[in-house]
């Protein structure tokens, strides 16, 4: 693709770079938003965010809920003429909002690394904890206790976590994966 | 027939009757597992979403692990089993990658293994051997197949029959003597992963699946992933009713088993007053 603006052509090449797909030859045919799930929920189209990154507009999807929203659920790119993977390419762009701090759904994110946490403490998520946390940290306390106190009292959030013995190993692998 | 078993974070709490169901089902089909010791986190949405080498490396381990037990894996949770696939199907076809993995995660890859999800393991039994198994048909129940996201795509890693419009579960459900529907929202996602941050778009998402299974009038849904499970019983709205079983709890009912009504009791949409009103339950 040809660019005027420096800044945009590097926005573009590092997002193709990243997620490794052929974002340049979307032709805008919108098979992808017609399967999406995530229409009607977010603020861009799937095919918008592609022409978006095409263009170069670095803030407007680096800010975008769509990134957020978006579920992986694959079916853009099981269905995409050209083979692009568009769950790639949020994945590339949540990580880009992450480095670049503009996060729009901050507690899809704070649940993501609560989520992780627990897995680098013992190399399983303890389902209980995770959720109490995430709980407790996005301020959303009351919601769905119905539910909760149902699966405790069904046994099926075991108070205590499970540790693996390989549990050097997995903090290991987190820390050789860190940004 | 033999097979190594990765059950996954959920199967050990939230999707416990899963866990259950699963291990039952196969030991009256046949099927031996043997769960993988030691085993850890896929590291599910989260990690693919925040850190792409992290998301590769973490199944890995699972990988290594099953490659030294020696056996072909079985992963009865859709979204466990599209993670350690994605990272086998990586490792499998991208030599930089998998370089770079085999340092992080400290082992040798040698493609000995192959990650399969439990629908397929059962499924590729037949039709005929898994009705000879039947005690109890399940006759009158008539439920939609919903296979979700992560168990059929991306077409390109999973490899099953048809990415639009899959039959496995359906031929599996028909073998037990059940009615499968025909319906279009099979492979549409529900939106789990979003369930405890999204709420409302959840609940949207949800809305959708169970009423396009009103529709056509099923009495039930019929998954293969904890997380889709949980989530279509827990985000429809109050008072459906519609609940969603594993399809190793209808193998479990229809072979007879003695345990089914304890998975049963597990659910948060209670299924016993459906059972009963066709009787496949006490
Ligand atoms: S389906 Fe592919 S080519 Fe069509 S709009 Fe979406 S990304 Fe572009
Ligand atoms: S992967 Fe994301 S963008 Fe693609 S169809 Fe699913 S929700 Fe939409």
């Amino acid at each position: 693709m040809s660019f005027i603006d420096a800044d945009k052509r590097k926005f573009f090449n590092e997002v193709r770079e990243k997620s490794g797909q052929p974002i340049d030859l979307c032709y805008q045919c919108q098979k992808c938003a017609s399967g999406c799930i995530a229409t009607g929920f977010a603020d861009y189209y799937p095919n918008e965010i592609i022409r978006l990154v095409q263009l170069g507009q670095k803030e407007r999807v680096l800010n975008s809920s769509s990134i957020w929203i978006c579920s992986s659920c694959e079916m853009c790119g099981a269905r995409c003429p050209n083979g692009i993977n568009t769950a790639e390419v949020m994945d590339a762009l949540k990580e880009m909002a992450i480095a670049a701090g503009t996060v729009k759904e901050k507690n899809v994110l704070l649940f993501h690394n609560t989520f992780l946490s627990s897995v680098r403490a013992f190399g399983r998520v303890h389902e209980a904890s995770m959720m109490g946390l995430y709980k407790l940290k996005s301020g959303d306390l009351m919601s769905d206790m119905d539910f909760g106190m149902d699966m405790l009292k069904k046994g099926k959030l075991p108070l205590l976590p499970h540790r693996i013995k390989a549990r050097g190993k997995i903090k290991d692998i987190f820390n050789k994966t860190a940004h | 027939m033999r097979l190594s078993y990765y059950p996954g974070c959920s199967l050990k709490a939230t999707a416990k009757e899963y866990d259950m169901s699963a291990r039952d089902a196969c030991k009256g089909l046949g099927i031996e597992l043997v769960e993988l010791d030691d085993w850890v986190c896929c590291g599910a949405t989260c990690a693919h979403s925040t850190n792409h080498m992290l998301s590769i490396a973490l199944p890995s381990q699972n990988v290594a692990l099953a490659q030294r037990a020696g056996m072909d894996l079985a992963i009865p949770c859709a979204a466990c089993y599209s993670r350690v696939k994605k990272a086998d199907y990586v490792l499998r076809n991208d030599d930089v990658m998998r370089q770079k993995v085999e340092d992080i995660v400290d082992f040798k890859y040698n493609a000995s293994v192959n990650v399969h999800s439990l629908v397929e393991v059962v499924g590729q039994l037949g039709e005929k051997a898994i009705a000879e198994k039947v005690q109890k048909p399940l006759k009158g129940l008539k439920v939609v197949c919903y296979y979700g996201c992560l168990m059929v795509r991306p077409p390109q890693v999973t490899c099953f029959d048809n990415t639009e419009h899959p039959m496995f579960l359906d031929n599996i459900v028909k073998a037990l003597g059940a009615e499968p529907i025909q319906w279009s929202y099979k492979t549409e996602c529900c939106g789990a992963s979003l369930s405890l941050t999204s709420k409302d778009v959840v609940h949207g998402m949800v809305g959708r699946i169970i009423d396009a299974a009103k529709e056509v009038e099923a009495m039930a849904i019929v998954t293969a992933c904890p997380l889709c499970q949980s989530n279509l019983e827990m985000r429809q709205a109050k008072g459906t009713d519609l609940p969603a079983f594993y399809f190793t709890e209808l193998i479990g009912l229809a072979l007879g088993l003695p345990a089914t009504k304890k998975w049963s009791n597990l659910h948060l949409v209670n299924p016993n007053p459906l059972l009963q009103s066709l009787s496949l339950a006490d």
